[in-house]
């Protein structure tokens, strides 16, 4: 009988060239990578330095992201030289390796992590690696994504092949129903509260159980894509029916009889009933309440309906010395009810959440009321094909009606690296995954939760329940 | 790659948990297409004051730690962002090994890339190194590969434990793209199986 696998070795095992030693590293063979104009350019250099070619260039999809401007009106120009720098040399070196490009007015432009599925680049079964932390995101469509510095991408690029360390594997299984006006995102951040910024560091993580059989596609990707900030290096469920289904209609995936071929070896990605993990967690999604942020790090998070902590009910210094800290950095007192901290921004965007079903989320919240006099809300969508549909959907003139400010897709201010940066002292709450000093602005603060939750902040100025907006959700 | 073999200078204690990448390397300091000048963006936000002066409270900026070669880290340094624009900033300040109870995964990659010398060791081990690195006389270690150790002022050594794969690409300074490819024949002919079998995936 053979060794029952977890599909997290099926997918090493099934990508190993070889084994290069008794301690776990083997040769993996990388089937996909997306590639960014901020994290390649040196990788590129390294090759051109070297002499080197890129081993198979059709098994790379480049886009412009993180740096472009996301006013309303679309133009070429970056919003600085740097970036502009940027976008120039990753035009120089797609055309010099054959690599293709998503360029800003690209139609198909949008985060990587949102237009990569959207174009059905991503399939069930491969192994994805990208100079990006959020590359989870991919195993919501059964594949396995990880993120790589880039050093890592030049020798990705020149090889196809990473020198990798097998993973201890998790299996986190979530079961119960969501209550209403609860999402994936208020799951993910209950789950990284539950076991820390650190608690799968060294892991990756499947994801199992009725919760997540019953959540879309979108939604699954959410919390993959989240989970990198409890440490995982690579977060996936099995794929499902609504994996194919969401698959079928995507430009690049396989047609007739390949279609079919691939099916029969997707329905096969799966962990072996007997297969055994090195840990598990159970999650209860039915206690679940809407989740935010009130600290400096994704595992500084509560439920809406609790208060913000006191340091000094914590035993251990070390904690109680990071939550000061980090209250310090917010501008919070300890005591205070979460739903009484008001707020100066609102911001819907991000790899994690500005898939069209967050869109419609937000909306469902935001139609027929007008954003607080004292909050700039914006919604930058996830990719323009996104964008393109909201608007289709009638969603972008409620938002504008709103009083939202509808914009062009890019990562904008989820990290502030392209002209949407806030101030400091400003107060965001925010549909991204990061809430890091300094990551939406210099002395700027950030509280992470659900679109829907940012659309009921937006509309009343400071966090809130949405489940109190009557007749909202 | 710059080998890494015997390494002596200063601790600096930096014992916060969950200090990011953001922290390390604001995004400001991203919008270049190489690595120069990176040493400038380390910590900026905690090493400069807003009118541009260094912070004297942060720890690098404090006469006995201007020269650290080593920072004693709290736990999951290096969580976030992927950007390795983090570990060559650290790189050209000066810093040439971290030593910590953990680290988070790409961040831990990126240093091996660079020659930054990553050592795990148990919390406590953690703990008592930083106490004693906490004071200017006594932060002085001494960091050997070859012997796996780490010396300290007070005589006493600590030993770490590191993969073989990782600590002879250190101690050599391997050009690791340059290694696997003399693997090429491998690849392609492994390449050639998975595509046949996989053809969706050509």
């Amino acid at each position: 009988m053979t060794h029952a696998k977890t599909l997290y070795d099926k997918h090493i095992d099934s990508h190993t060239v070889c084994a290069l030693d008794d301690q776990g590293h083997v040769l993996l063979y990388i089937d996909r990578q997306v590639i960014n104009e901020y994290t390649s350019p040196q990788a590129f250099s390294g090759l051109r330095d070297a002499g080197r070619d890129v081993w198979r260039p059709q098994t790379a999809l480049a886009v412009v992201d993180h740096v472009n401007p996301t006013a309303p009106m679309r133009v070429a120009a970056m919003a600085d030289a740097g970036g502009a720098l940027q976008v120039s040399y990753l035009q120089q070196n797609c055309e010099k390796f054959g690599i293709e490009l998503l360029d800003v007015l690209d139609q198909r432009q949008g985060i990587e992590h949102v237009i990569a599925p959207e174009q059905g680049f991503i399939l069930p079964g491969m192994v994805i690696a990208a100079g990006d932390s959020h590359t989870t995101t991919y195993g919501a469509l059964g594949a396995f994504g990880f993120g790589i510095g880039t050093s890592e991408i030049e020798h990705l690029l020149a090889t196809q092949t990473l020198v990798y360390k097998r993973l201890k594997s998790m299996r986190v299984n979530v079961e119960g129903t969501l209550g209403l006006g609860l999402t994936s995102k208020d799951l993910i951040m209950a789950l990284i509260a539950k076991i820390g910024a650190s608690g799968a560091t060294g892991y990756a993580i499947e994801f199992t159980g009725s919760t997540i059989d019953t959540l879309s596609v979108e939604a699954r990707m959410t919390i993959c894509n989240m989970a990198v900030e409890a440490g995982a290096r690579g977060a996936f469920m099995a794929p499902d029916d609504k994996v194919f289904a969401y698959l079928q209609l995507k430009p690049r995936a396989p047609q007739g009889e390949q279609w079919v071929r691939a099916m029969t070896r997707w329905r096969l990605l799966y962990s072996d009933p007997d297969a055994q993990f090195d840990q598990e967690v159970q999650l209860d999604a039915s206690e679940l309440e809407p989740m935010v942020t009130w600290g400096t790090s994704p595992d500084q998070a509560a439920a809406i309906g609790s208060r913000v902590p006191d340091p000094q009910a914590v035993s251990d210094l070390i904690v109680r010395q990071d939550m000061r800290r980090a209250l310090n950095y917010m501008g919070l007192q300890a005591g205070t009810p979460l739903n009484e901290v008001v707020i100066s921004h609102a911001f819907i965007g991000s790899c994690t959440n500005a898939r069209i079903e967050d869109l419609r989320d937000a909306a469902h919240v935001v139609r027929g009321q007008k954003v607080a006099s004292h909050v700039r809300a914006m919604i930058v969508p996830g990719s323009t094909q996104v964008r393109d549909q909201a608007e289709a959907e009638g969603l972008a003139a409620i938002f504008t009606d709103a009083g939202f400010e509808w914009r062009q897709s890019g990562c904008s201010m989820c990290l502030a690296m392209n002209d949407d940066v806030l101030a400091p002292g400003d107060r965001c709450a925010s549909s991204t995954n990061r809430n890091f000093e300094g990551r939406q602005g210099t002395g700027a603060r950030t509280h992470l939760m659900s679109p829907a939750m940012v659309a009921a902040a937006a509309i009343t100025g400071h966090l809130i329940d949405v489940r109190q907006l009557s007749g909202r959700i | 790659m710059q080998p890494f073999t015997t390494v002596s200078g200063k601790a600096a204690p930096m014992l916060a948990a969950n200090i990011d990448t953001d922290v390390i390397m604001p995004k400001q300091f991203l919008k270049g297409i190489d690595r120069n000048g990176l040493d400038r963006g380390v910590f900026f936000d905690l090493r400069f004051l807003p009118s541009g002066a260094p912070n004297p409270e942060f720890i690098l900026n404090q006469p006995g730690w201007l020269a650290a070669r080593f920072l004693v880290t709290g736990p999951n340094f290096g969580c976030g962002s992927s950007r390795e624009h983090a570990v060559w900033g650290l790189k050209q300040l000066g810093i040439r090994a971290l030593i910590g109870s953990s680290f988070a995964g790409i961040f831990y990659d990126n240093c091996q890339r660079n020659g930054v010398l990553v050592i795990t060791l148990e919390d406590v081990l953690v703990q008592a190194l930083g106490r004693l690195i906490s004071q200017p006389e006594t932060a002085d270690i001494t960091v050997d590969l070859v012997t796996q150790s780490i010396r300290l002022a007070e005589g006493s050594v600590i030993d770490f434990k590191i993969d073989g794969l990782r600590k002879t690409a250190l101690l050599q300074g391997l050009d690791a793209i340059g290694s696997t490819l003399q693997r090429s024949a491998q690849i392609r002919e492994f390449e050639q199986r998975h595509l046949q079998a996989n053809p969706w995936l050509r």
